[in-house]
């Protein structure tokens, strides 16, 4: 209310402070309105990170979901496994401290705003084996290893034993209910080649059904943050590849590919959806593209009153491949204003003009 | 230790020769900006014919200077010669679709520098805006820019923008727009726009200059004199691009101009009639021109020394376009794939990298035409929150 109260004060022409008589009855169409940064791909400093999450605030986002590690680097500095950052983010000075980590959370708490981690396994973690010996799986050419590392390696207890440890850490930093898990883009041609995953498959009777040895792994994780009192989220894979999921994990659906079709599917097994797939918003391209970000309709799609209701929201994502601190705010915004709004308004507030027209406004009170 | 560099006698200067004296002059196509630059055991020697040359090679110089984890600063042993493959190397900015604050252009002309960028083509007045002040014509921004007070380049900001490109051995070509883009023109110069008709009646709507009342030469030429002296630039760009001639169709009076003139329904005759005559205006002021490739698309009689600016894009068909131009004699210079407003997901400076300008069939004296080109940063969607990093 504080902040539309903010955008309903205006100037006259004599520098007076003027507000219309008004009476507003407001609340959001979707609980779950997010912005995906990344923060591996390229390191964010903390000034871009907080200069974003006030302008989350300015068009009422909720989330802040924290892409912190990736592939290419690892700069989140773990108190239980300081190696992780000391040999995996870009360099020393290009990390999150503990006090990094909670001045974010705490402003983004003033905001109004939850800090989602992403903690994303077992794909996606290149990053992880410069630090933790032992985690990542051998890939193997011809009976050898080559050298090079494929995703976590789900037949070792010992990656569990790191899990466990990890996520008690995280789940202690970050105080919300939930964590994301991840779970994208896991690439089996690694563990194909490795001999003891070879021979775990075959003892746990897979076949050569890799996407049950991804599930089996993501189960585990699962249980484990489960046991520490945390919801979790997921990207869609998890769902697709028919991991066990608790009733309440949120699939985050990011492919852009008849994504109508998977919520219809992910709600239709009575699960919570985050939409993502129409906004991933570094797809950058020439022209007004707010105009179709705004244009999305996130409950189209073939399903029950009930089904609908498991959608809670959905997510702009800003992936960090083409993204650094000197480019993020502009490519980033007003943009995002585009899905804040269809993310909170009532799904009939649709006119493109009336839009346009408030957009350009809204921008010049954000600059 | 073995392994250690083994430090030479500390270089403190860098000497620098220019053979043709003299910094007070502006550079031009022709300045000749080749330079040597020779670094040795404690001697480093910069040498070029010309002030602008040395500016080139000074460029150069700060990108060989490294800084080691001590903090010493070193440069290695070096032998260059350098020259550039093309004389005009420009950049566009537009600073009509959206006013471009001037630390906003000074910034540009130093990046450019960075790249021996040697030509700002200053898109300064368009549809949208005219926030260019004139002395001659001060209702032209008054009426027609953004804001008045606000968004507008006063004389002292184009003496500014010109001096600071100067100093960075960069010209700056002024392109005014004519006679389509003129939309903003129309509130400070009235009479000087073509009214559009709905029937017998105007519909209140504006077009292109209009080119058949001796007001519309009178007042081009009172500008023109005063752009000619404010840019001292041998080039001005004239523009000529995109001529809507539906509004000139609508109008009465000149589709009787047109019957007078012989020109049946052909309106690029028009066209040509407005722009030859501008030619020779601008000609008169002793200016050389460059104009967009529509103006020698439409056959308009060119002064053999006019540079041809091909944009336009269509899966490749500018090359066509380059060959043609060149082998009619003209000079060409190159944008079409250049259009970085156009932006795309991705690595896409490595299309613009791969782009061949000569790749087009001619013979080498055609070849020889192509004098460069420009990378255009149009401003529909860009102003000074995300120019930088959009441009670079």
């Amino acid at each position: 209310g504080l902040e539309t109260f903010s955008q309903l004060v205006h100037e006259d022409d004599y520098g007076s402070f003027l507000v219309n008589e008004s009476e507003i009855n407001d609340f959001p169409r979707f609980a779950h309105r997010g912005v995906l940064l990344d923060t591996s791909r390229h390191y964010l400093p903390l000034k871009t990170i907080l200069t974003n999450l006030d302008a989350m605030a300015f068009n009422k986002f909720n989330v802040l979901h924290w892409h912190i590690v990736d592939d290419q680097s690892f700069p989140y500095q773990s108190i239980y496994f300081p190696e992780l950052s000391e040999k995996g983010a870009y360099s020393s000075n290009l990390i999150y401290t503990p006090t990094d980590v909670q001045l974010v959370i705490e402003y983004a708490r003033l905001r109004g705003i939850r800090v989602i981690p992403e903690f994303d396994t077992p794909g996606h973690t290149q990053s992880w084996g410069k630090g933790q010996k032992d985690l990542l799986t051998p890939c193997y050419n011809g009976g050898q290893p080559t050298g090079s590392f494929g995703p976590v390696n789900p037949v070792w207890n010992t990656t569990y034993d790191f899990m466990t440890k990890f996520f008690k850490e995280i789940s202690s930093v970050f105080p919300d209910e939930f964590i994301h898990l991840g779970g994208d883009e896991v690439d089996f041609s690694c563990w194909k080649s490795n001999p003891e995953v070879e021979e775990f498959m075959k003892k746990q009777g897979f076949g050569i059904d890799f996407a049950k040895l991804e599930s089996y792994y993501v189960q585990n994780i699962l249980d484990i943050v489960s046991s520490y009192n945390k919801g979790q989220m997921v990207w869609q894979e998890v769902f697709d590849h028919k991991a066990q999921l608790k009733p309440d994990t949120v699939v985050q659906v990011w492919m852009a590919n008849n994504y109508a079709r998977e919520l219809s599917s992910v709600t239709g097994a009575g699960l919570t959806a985050v939409l993502s797939a129409p906004w991933y918003l570094d797809y950058i391209s020439y022209g007004q593209d707010w105009k179709k970000y705004y244009s999305v309709e996130p409950l189209k799609f073939p399903g029950s009153e009930k089904q609908k209701k498991l959608v809670i929201g959905g997510e702009a994502c800003l992936w960090g491949e083409f993204v650094d601190a000197t480019n993020l705010t502009p490519r980033l915004w007003p943009r995002a204003s585009a899905v804040g709004e269809r993310l909170w308004s009532s799904s009939n507030v649709t006119n493109l003009q009336d839009a346009y027209r408030r957009l350009t406004n809204h921008r010049c009170r954000m600059l | 230790a073995e392994n250690e560099l083994s430090w030479e006698t500390p270089c403190t200067e860098l000497l620098v020769y220019v053979s043709t004296p003299g910094c007070d002059g502006f550079p031009s196509l022709d300045s000749k900006e080749n330079y040597k630059l020779s670094v040795s055991k404690g001697s480093m020697l910069l040498s070029a014919e010309t002030i602008w040359g040395a500016l080139r090679g000074l460029e150069t110089f700060s990108q060989l200077v490294g800084r080691d984890e001590n903090g010493t600063y070193y440069i290695n042993e070096t032998e260059i010669v350098d020259f550039p493959r093309f004389p005009h190397r420009g950049l566009l900015l537009d600073t009509s679709r959206h006013y471009l604050p001037l630390r906003a252009i000074l910034e540009t002309l130093d990046v450019m520098a960075y790249n021996k960028f040697n030509v700002f083509h200053w898109h300064i007045v368009d549809d949208p805006s005219f926030p260019y002040e004139s002395s001659t014509f001060p209702e032209l921004s008054k009426q027609g820019a953004f804001n008045a007070m606000t968004h507008v380049y006063t004389a002292s900001d184009v003496r500014t923008v010109i001096e600071y490109a100067r100093l960075r051995g960069i010209r700056v070509i002024a392109e005014f727009d004519t006679p389509g883009h003129t939309l903003s023109w129309g509130p400070g110069a009235p009479g000087l726009l073509t009214p559009c008709y709905m029937g017998t009646a105007p519909s209140g709507a504006y077009g292109p200059i209009n080119p058949i009342v001796n007001s519309t030469y009178q007042f081009v030429t009172s500008l023109f004199k005063e752009v000619s002296t404010v840019f001292p630039d041998f080039f001005l760009h004239l523009g000529g691009d995109e001529v809507d001639f539906t509004c000139w169709k609508s109008n009465p009076e000149i589709r009787a101009f047109m019957v007078e003139m012989g020109f049946g329904e052909d309106y690029k005759k028009l066209e040509s009639f407005y722009i030859q005559r501008l030619l020779n205006i601008v000609s008169s002021l002793d200016k050389g021109y460059i104009v967009w490739q529509e103006v020698f698309d439409n056959d308009v009689k060119l002064r053999p020394d006019t540079i041809i600016h091909v944009w336009k894009e269509n899966n490749m068909q500018y090359l066509n376009e380059m060959a043609n131009v060149t082998r009619a004699g003209y000079r060409a210079l190159l944008s079409a794939p250049w259009y970085l407003n156009r932006i795309s997901y991705g690595q896409d400076w490595i299309a613009a990298y791969k782009v061949e300008p000569l790749s087009f069939e001619g013979s080498p004296e055609q070849k020889a035409l192509v004098i460069g080109g420009e990378a255009c940063m149009w401003g529909e969607y860009v102003d000074v929150t995300n120019l930088t990093p959009r441009l670079w």
